[in-house]
């Protein structure tokens, strides 16, 4: 297995200059370096002189592939892409065009998109199964219908009509929680609340109908008839042999996700105030601040990738049948 | 089994409304002790990008630093027209005008004066907040001038620097600051601007950049017109005569810099954690800045070494509220700490105001219809509701301009013929900007009549004397829009009747913007629709805010629209605006002349009143001026946007002033009737968690007995069935 995954991660490496590739002729296709200077320094009071400062200091004076001024290998080496690529490898993300360092930031960023994206997932997950089972076990009765429904609409409504709503209901009308806000330690808890419950709310129709989709088809599979013949529950039938079989496929689409939720959501940060990585890179995009972008592209590759290879390794274990060779 | 459920649902009910009276504010954003401390709760909704005072330039980081450093000047803070007064100063700065060899000349109309020199005399004993850059050791070294690494893992935050120290304000520090701003590397904004005033400025700037200097070779090395007398005292040269260059120095760059805080901040180890002078700037203000979050939060603590200011007991208007002069000659600050929290949706923001969580709020378009009514004059009103909580709000007019632009350059737009002249002021008709404010602006607005925005010198008060006369025509004691009539008359006589060219075809004009999004539809169909009036079809050419500001620096734009914001009170800040040396085509894209007027007599004014002090004869000068280009009409005048701040009744002293930044000291907040309200307007609800928990047991039940059925059932065989 080891073979495999340092197999996976060298044909990373390619990936990641392409997607590097990717990312900065896209933001200098739409960006010169000098619109970012003008950004940074303010449309007023912008000189020619102090904009040529602020390129040569942020090393955006250099071309962006080629410097013809340089000798032999240095033509290639002293250019804007190679200066700006290289020491992503080595996850040295540098300043932020406004001086703060991108890789604090990050940390700093973080923990708030994790204290909302893991109880999200982990509560959604959860809830999604057990819903998707129970309509499994009622199949084909009025209850089966009837979710079926309510799930198609939870899925229609824009999320963001439920967050205005759960703020206006729960916060502004009944005075139960907070409408927004971060805290550190505990005292995150009265914050957490209504962007997770919202969260899994909205991701209810869509977990409900896939996984019941999925143990749909394993319902009727031979060893559930077996287990019923043997006399066990239905509540046992399922929990303990359709849910077991069922995780394949469910993994699959989890945990390929699980290294994604540290790059936190835009939409659910924003209106909760919640200091993550969701709007950290629209925000740079917005200020044509280059550094910043090319670390979360960068970042959120690494994650898809590890997410990817974490999705193999454990096919290994919930699939005994599963061999991982180089 | 029934009766112990019932039981147990009267119990957690029961214990719900027990646990909800003691609790009244469940939904409090903050530790609820703190709404009853006089500490104002406050919001930003964009990071400030840069807290160094020789580089910030954006309002929303003005609004932060202006609290913690203090330039030499400030604005009164109730006096209109705004009046500089001295802030570290003992008294406003004294100027000597020189002659070339700088000897003393008399007056500045003198054609002698070469330069003008000022000088500054600080208040004794201001001290610096407390900083861990002004600990000294026992040798009376800097203690933190060379932090071990091993002790640099253990700070995060300033704030874990627990020894701290003062030190007095000194006029070298006002001199370093200038020093900082030279340095090229720097990217002060306005060096472009000021080294071509101050002397040896630009010499300095060009020496010292291209060494990149320690603190020590930039405290060693002298600007030629810029010297340090004493330790309270300081004189700056500038070159001929520039009465405006006061109101630079109430401007954040001028701000002092002690020495100690750049060694102190120069440490790598810090700057790696996002401690630096951008991020911490250290001042002589009323607050200091003790925590730098901008994704979450940004809070200003007491100086507890602030001792000079007071109150103000004079200049209030007479129209306004006397109450505002009740704290008159009491110590500054009156609130203690101020919370400054990140709110990017303009929704949260309004609820949170709405419960008591934030003191003061401006009002977003999709709040507008809850907070305020315009009655049918256009004047706006609070709303029954806001006015039964108490809730007050400030309506000013903004010393700026939001204008539409011609471009003088251009063959058919521009031009200074009759016809030409002509044809702009027929467009200056057609565009009904008092519709604009309506429609797009919640009434939030006064149109234009001229480039000069009420409350700058030069801003005429009567308003049959301010019109435009070749837009309005003064009727039943007011302006009116000259009619659509008088306007198709004007392009009929500039050669496109009806909207058509010469030879019948008709005249297509195109609109440059940076407006893509769909919110900037309603708009840009508004122009064209305004222009159809005239039979004359606009073409909009949207793009995106870069291509859009390449295409304005190359004089490329047939039509567009543009503002801007005063820097300081006086008209030349906006007349320069529209002198042909500014002009974009003459300075390649350098100037802010986006229109390219360039009128000889206009320009020879603008040079005259340029170096005047405040006086009829310039108000004389500037009405010509102005009449000059309303005739020209190089801009349709657009709007002087007003703004409108809404703040609880706890919060006092609130009044406008939108040139002065640091005006957080002045204001005062009632905690014990703010945590009364709170209390009372944020009680929980309980019925709904009642409710919700009966509709889960009501359905818990048929499912349960559901599921017994089935688990019971009996495969009865075909051949039983019968």
């Amino acid at each position: 297995m080891l073979t495999y995954i340092i197999r996976r991660l060298v044909f990373a490496v390619p990936i990641l200059i392409g997607v590097n590739l990717i990312t900065f002729a896209l933001f200098f296709m739409v960006n010169t370096p000098d619109d970012m200077a003008r950004s940074q320094l303010g449309a007023k009071q912008t000189s020619a002189e102090m904009i040529a400062a602020w390129k040569q200091q942020k090393g955006y004076d250099k071309p962006l592939f080629y410097n013809e001024k340089q000798p032999g290998l240095a033509k290639f080496y002293d250019t804007l892409y190679v200066q700006e690529s290289l020491k992503l490898f080595w996850f040295d993300f540098g300043q932020a065009d406004d001086g703060r360092q991108i890789s604090a930031d990050i940390q700093q960023r973080m923990a708030p998109s994790l204290a909302i994206a893991i109880p999200t997932f982990v509560i959604g997950l959860v809830t999604n199964i057990a819903f998707a089972l129970l309509i499994v076990l009622f199949r084909g009765s009025v209850l089966d219908t009837a979710t079926m429904v309510v799930a198609v609409a939870i899925m229609s409504i824009s999320g963001l009509f439920y967050i205005i709503a759960g703020q206006v209901l729960f916060s502004k009308l009944w005075h139960w929680v907070p409408i927004s806000g971060y805290a550190e330690g505990w005292d995150s808890i009265k914050f957490m609340i209504l962007p997770v419950m919202i969260g899994v709310f909205a991701g209810l129709g869509a977990g409900i109908r896939w996984y019941r989709s999925l143990f749909l088809e394993e319902i009727h599979k031979d060893y559930v008839r077996t287990a019923r013949a043997k006399g066990l529950s239905e509540i046992k039938v399922l929990f303990g042999h359709v849910l077991q079989n069922g995780l394949l496929p469910i993994l699959t689409g989890v945990v390929v996700v699980i290294p994604t939720l540290f790059m936190g959501s835009l939409i659910m940060e924003s209106f909760f105030g919640i200091p993550g990585l969701g709007s950290y890179t629209i925000d740079a995009i917005n200020a044509q601040d280059f550094g910043i972008v090319k670390a979360m592209v960068f970042l959120g590759s690494v994650l898809y990738i590890v997410g990817l290879i974490l999705t193999d390794i454990s096919y290994t274990y919930f699939d005994p049948r599963v061999r991982l060779t180089a | 089994m029934f009766y112990n459920l019932i039981k147990n649902i009267v119990i957690i009910v029961f214990s719900i409304t027990v646990i909800g009276c003691d609790a009244s504010r469940w939904n409090s954003p903050y530790d609820v002790d703190k709404a009853q401390e006089p500490i104002l709760f406050n919001s930003f909704s964009s990071k400030p990008k840069h807290l160094d005072p020789v580089v910030s330039y954006n309002a929303n980081e003005w609004a932060i630093l202006s609290q913690i450093v203090e330039p030499p000047l400030q604005y009164h803070y109730f006096k209109r027209p705004y009046t500089l007064e001295p802030l570290t100063l003992e008294v406003m700065p004294s100027v000597t005008y020189l002659n070339a060899e700088g000897q003393p000349v008399s007056g500045t109309d003198s054609s002698e004066v070469a330069y003008s020199e000022y000088v500054f005399r600080l208040k004794p004993d201001i001290f610096f907040q407390p900083h861990p850059a002004f600990v000294k050791d026992e040798t009376g070294a800097l203690h933190f001038q060379n932090i071990p690494p091993a002790q640099l893992t253990e700070i995060e935050t300033l704030a874990d620097f627990k020894t701290l120290a003062t030190r007095r304000l000194t006029a070298e520090d006002y001199v370093y600051a200038i020093k900082r701003m030279a340095l090229i590397q720097n990217h002060s904004p306005i060096l472009g601007t000021l080294q071509h005033y101050i002397v040896g400025l630009a010499t300095f700037s060009e020496q010292m950049s291209d060494v990149s200097p320690s603190v020590k070779q930039l405290r060693d090395a002298s600007i030629a017109g810029v010297i340090v007398d004493s330790e309270t005292q300081w004189r700056i040269r500038i070159k001929g005569v520039y009465p405006q260059f006061l109101y630079w120095l109430s401007m954040n760059f001028f701000a002092p810099i002690p020495w100690e805080a750049e060694v102190f901040y120069d440490q790598a180890g810090l700057a790696t954690k996002n401690i630096s002078l951008d991020t911490y700037p250290v001042g002589t203000g009323a607050y200091q800045l003790v925590e730098n979050n901008p994704n979450k939060q940004m809070r200003l603590v007491v100086n507890p070494h602030y001792n000079h200011g007071v109150y103000p007991g004079e200049g209030l208007p007479k129209d306004a509220n006397p109450a505002l002069l009740a704290d008159a000659g009491k110590p500054l600050p009156f609130i203690k700490e101020v919370i400054y929290s990140l709110e990017k949706e303009s929704v949260p923001l309004w609820n949170k105001f709405l419960q008591g969580y934030y003191d003061a709020s401006g009002v977003s378009s999709d709040s507008f219809d809850q907070a305020v009514s315009v009655s049918s004059s256009g004047s706006l009103a609070l709303t029954e509701e806001m006015r039964e909580k108490g809730i007050q709000f400030l309506n000013t007019v903004e010393p700026s301009i939001f204008y539409f632009g011609f471009n003088m350059e251009d063959p058919v737009v521009g031009g200074y013929s009759e016809q030409q002249k002509k044809f702009r002021q027929a467009i200056s008709i057609a565009l009904n900007f008092e519709d604009y404010v309506s429609i797009f602006m919640n009434g939030r607005g006064i149109v234009a009549q001229g480039p000069i925005p009420p409350g700058i010198f030069g801003y005429e008060t009567d308003e049959k004397a301010a019109l435009n006369p070749w837009v309005y025509e003064w009727q039943t004691g007011r302006a009116q829009r000259k009619s659509i009539e008088v306007a198709k008359n004007l392009l009929a006589e500039a050669g496109y009747p009806n909207g058509r060219k010469p030879n019948g075809a008709p005249l297509v004009l195109y609109y440059d913007t940076a407006a893509t999004g769909p919110d900037s539809k309603a708009q840009l169909n508004w122009y064209r629709k305004q222009f159809q009036k005239l039979g004359i079809e606009l073409v909009i050419r949207a793009t995106d805010y870069n291509r859009f500001q390449d295409k304005m620096r190359g004089a490329k734009a047939q039509l567009f629209s543009w503002g801007w914001n005063a820097d300081y009170p006086d008209p030349e800040n906006f007349l320069f605006l529209l002198n042909g040396n500014q002009s974009i085509v003459k300075t390649h894209g350098a100037g802010v002349n986006y229109a390219n007027y360039d009128n000889a007599e206009f320009n020879r004014l603008f040079q005259q009143i340029k170096t005047m002090q405040n006086s009829p004869q310039r108000f004389a000068l500037v009405q010509k001026m102005v009449k000059i280009v309303q005739e020209d009409a190089p801009w349709v005048w657009g709007v002087h946007p007003k703004s409108l701040a809404l703040y609880h009744r706890w919060y006092h002293n609130v009044w406008a002033n939108p040139l002065a930044n640091n005006t957080l000291k002045y204001k005062r907040i009632d905690a014990e009737l703010r945590d009364y309200s709170q209390r009372q307007w944020n009680r929980p609800t309980f019925w709904p968690m009642v409710l919700l928990f009966a509709v889960s047991v009501i359905l818990f039940w048929p499912l349960r007995s559901a599921y017994r059925k089935r688990q019971q059932a009996v495969i009865v065989p075909k051949s039983s069935r019968n």
